[in-house]
């Protein structure tokens, strides 16, 4: 198998505040392959945008990251100084984030924030930078380039920007790029064009993808893996058609009978998962999901889940603990098999 | 022909309208000032956000608004609940003309029976009231009930009919989640014991998970109260959820209104077509999609004759010139010149 791209190992992010260290992100491992798209979902608070954040760096303070290792193709990059960090951030990974408005410099024209760009990352002359940005505004699908680099950001439309964005985040050919719900502040009709041209653009340049986003539709649409975090955690990770189809956690089940779709019968009430996801200072003992949990037994609100193999994905659930059918009681195995979670083989994992 | 008969006496059999917008129409003037004008030679700028909007809603009905930003959902909201005068049209609920003359008297009775529920719960409500103050406003505000623990066991009702406990009544808004600050704004709008409420994006701002229970809290209360609702939207799925009619928006003119099962079922406007086009595929069942084209123009210039012909796939020679009529197609009303009577 080749070298992940990014791969994060036991993350723990911590954030110190006056009345105790909370823990934003705990115990996160995942792998993105290059070329591959990875999802991250979950609900506000989750920990998506801090997981992002702390791969690029860019924590913000007091938080830090606590514990772990993230790799970039092999070389440690969570403890670089940050002067050798700033030179990996926008080379070797790119960046979208939400508001298109945030991250272009008011001031300057589109080509100039681009040819900057490309000057800082790559050996070029000016004028090859500058038939670079062109190329690359045509790339991101922008009609009359040559006359669009010498645009202000507030020319151009919320869908023209976000383009742009993109486009500088592409512009030295990084290995990875995390975007970080990069469709959310836009019209659905301008979202479909968006995610399509991001998906193409990273495939042809073999990129790897972080993309961090509250809906699951876009990451049906886009991923080819996803990662679901809950308060902080992670709940599931596996192929998007597994997790989308057949959630094997009780969590992402419940998320995804919530979400409201185009098919189904719309005269019937939608699943609703009781309460909501704690804060992180009031994370329940044992698996975070607990006290929401239809499937919960006693080992739920005494241990903590580690991911374990649940079908094609991996899930925190003591459901699928290989010791799971000697412990969980008998109507909540049935229950849990009637809601599609496929339980372990084998009595108590020793086979 | 039998058909449409028997379907026009049983329509006028159900419930009849409660609310009535006709005519409909709201413009902003973004006008510089004078002496900008007059130095920099300018004219008045104006925009029309609401373009001549029709539509009714029956007594116990949901009717979606829904249109992507800029296309004048949330002014419409606004006219119909009388924060925002309308430039022209009318809009009359139970009867009564919103915007019309009135007695104080009357306006109280009038507004009573509308309510709103906001995007934002975090902005909604006054942060340095308690939930119980806030709930009990409305009540005070039309002098509903005038004994004060009458009037606190009226809040702890209401609070437990959202599914709060009535002792939350005591908190303030900061001690509580995003999807309980939108039960307590619910819980505010059923004080004066309203007919009709308008809710504006009422779970946008709201997680999946919370958004099906705020979805479902709405729709059992409607059924147990027999409310009305306006129900503002631009998502798609969501709203195929609530509605019985849906009126699809386009920079200010409604382009297409139908049933909401016939609307998802087979939409009839190429605008109409493109946003379900557009809704992400959850399903995941690998549905070929149509290439949109372009974004919804600015504005304060938008394209002449039908505004959605520059992005229309569709587009007859017409089309650029005239504004198109309303047509019925089926059960629905659509604005567009491939319906046109030849």
């Amino acid at each position: 198998m080749t070298e992940p791209t990014l791969s994060v190992r036991n993350l723990r992010v911590e954030i110190p505040t006056r009345r105790g260290v909370l823990t934003a992100i705990d115990d996160l491992s995942f792998d993105i392959a290059p070329g591959e798209v990875l999802g991250m979902v979950g609900e506000s608070g989750a920990g998506k945008s801090i997981t992002g954040s702390a791969v690029i760096g860019l924590l913000e303070p007091p938080g830090r990251i606590a514990g772990g290792e993230i790799r970039l193709a092999g070389e440690r990059i969570d403890n670089l100084a940050p002067d050798r960090m700033r030179r990996i951030r926008g080379r070797r990974i790119g960046m979208i984030f939400q508001d298109p408005l945030t991250s272009l410099n008011p001031l300057y024209r589109i080509g100039d924030q681009l040819v900057e760009t490309i000057l800082t990352h790559q050996r070029v002359t000016t004028g090859e930078a500058r038939r670079k940005a062109r190329q690359l505004l045509e790339e991101v699908g922008i009609p009359a380039a040559e006359t669009r680099l010498s645009s202000y950001p507030h020319q151009f439309s919320g869908g023209m920007r976000q383009r742009v964005v993109i486009a500088l985040a592409l512009a030295a050919d990084p290995e990875l790029v995390i975007a970080d719900e990069p469709t959310t502040a836009l019209d659905v009709s301008v979202q479909a064009q968006i995610i399509a041209l991001l998906k193409r653009l990273c495939a042809e340049r073999g990129a790897a993808v972080m993309l961090i986003t509250h809906d699951m539709g876009v990451i049906a649409e886009t991923a080819d893996r996803v990662c679901v975090l809950y308060a902080g955690r992670l709940a599931e990770i596996g192929p998007v058609r597994n997790v989308v189809k057949h959630p094997q956690h009780p969590y992402t089940i419940g998320l995804m009978a919530a979400i409201p779709s185009l098919s189904g019968d719309p005269d019937e009430m939608l699943a609703q998962i009781p309460g909501s996801m704690p804060r992180l200072g009031a994370i329940p003992p044992g698996c975070a999901f607990n006290p929401r949990c239809d499937y919960s037994f006693s080992r739920c609100r005494a241990e903590r889940p580690e991911p374990y193999p649940a079908g094609t994905s991996h899930a925190a659930c003591f459901l699928h603990a290989p010791e799971a059918l000697r412990q969980a009681p008998s109507d909540i195995l049935q229950a849990a098999t009637a809601a599609g979670i496929s339980l372990p083989n084998t009595v108590d994992g020793a086979s | 022909m039998a058909l449409d008969e028997t379907l026009n006496v049983a329509r006028s059999n159900e419930a009849r309208p409660l609310v009535e917008v006709r005519g409909l129409r709201r413009s902003f003037d973004l006008s510089k000032p004078w002496l900008n004008r007059l130095i920099e030679r300018s004219g008045r700028v104006s925009l029309t956000a609401v373009d001549g909007v029709d539509f009714s809603i029956r007594e116990g009905e949901t009717y979606a608004l829904v249109g992507e930003s800029g296309s004048g959902k949330s002014t419409i909201a606004r006219m119909v609940v009388g924060l925002l005068p309308p430039s022209a049209g009318s809009v009359e609920i139970d009867g009564t003309d919103v915007w019309g003359k009135k007695s104080p008297d009357q306006e109280r009775r009038m507004r009573r029976k509308i309510q709103m529920i906001f995007q934002d719960p975090f902005a909604s409500l006054n942060p340095r009231w308690r939930v119980g103050a806030i709930i009990a406003e409305p009540i005070k505000a039309f002098g509903l009930i005038a004994d004060a623990s009458d009037r606190a066991e009226r809040v702890g009702e209401l609070l437990s009919l959202v599914g709060l406990d009535p002792r939350d009544g005591q908190k303030f808004p900061h001690e509580f989640s995003g999807g309980q600050r939108q039960r307590i704004a619910i819980a505010r709008a059923l004080a004066s014991d309203p007919k009709f409420i308008v809710c504006d994006e009422p779970t946008s701002a709201l997680d999946v998970s919370v958004q099906a229970q705020v979805l479902n809290l709405l729709r059992d209360l409607q059924q147990r109260l027999g409310l009305t609702y306006l129900f503002i939207s631009h998502n798609l799925a969501v709203v195929r959820h609530v509605a019985t009619r849906v009126g699809v928006l386009y920079l200010g003119r409604l382009v297409e209104e139908a049933p909401a099962a016939e609307l998802f079922a087979a939409p009839q406007h190429p605008y109409t077509k493109m946003l379900l086009e557009a809704v992400p595929d959850i399903d995941m069942e690998g549905k070929e999609r149509l290439a949109i084209a372009g974004e919804i123009p600015n504005p304060v210039t938008p394209p002449p004759g039908c505004h959605f012909h520059p992005r229309c796939p569709a587009r007859l020679s017409g089309c650029d010139r005239d504004i198109p009529m309303p047509q019925h197609v089926g059960n629905a009303t659509v604005r567009c010149h491939l319906f046109d009577p030849r």
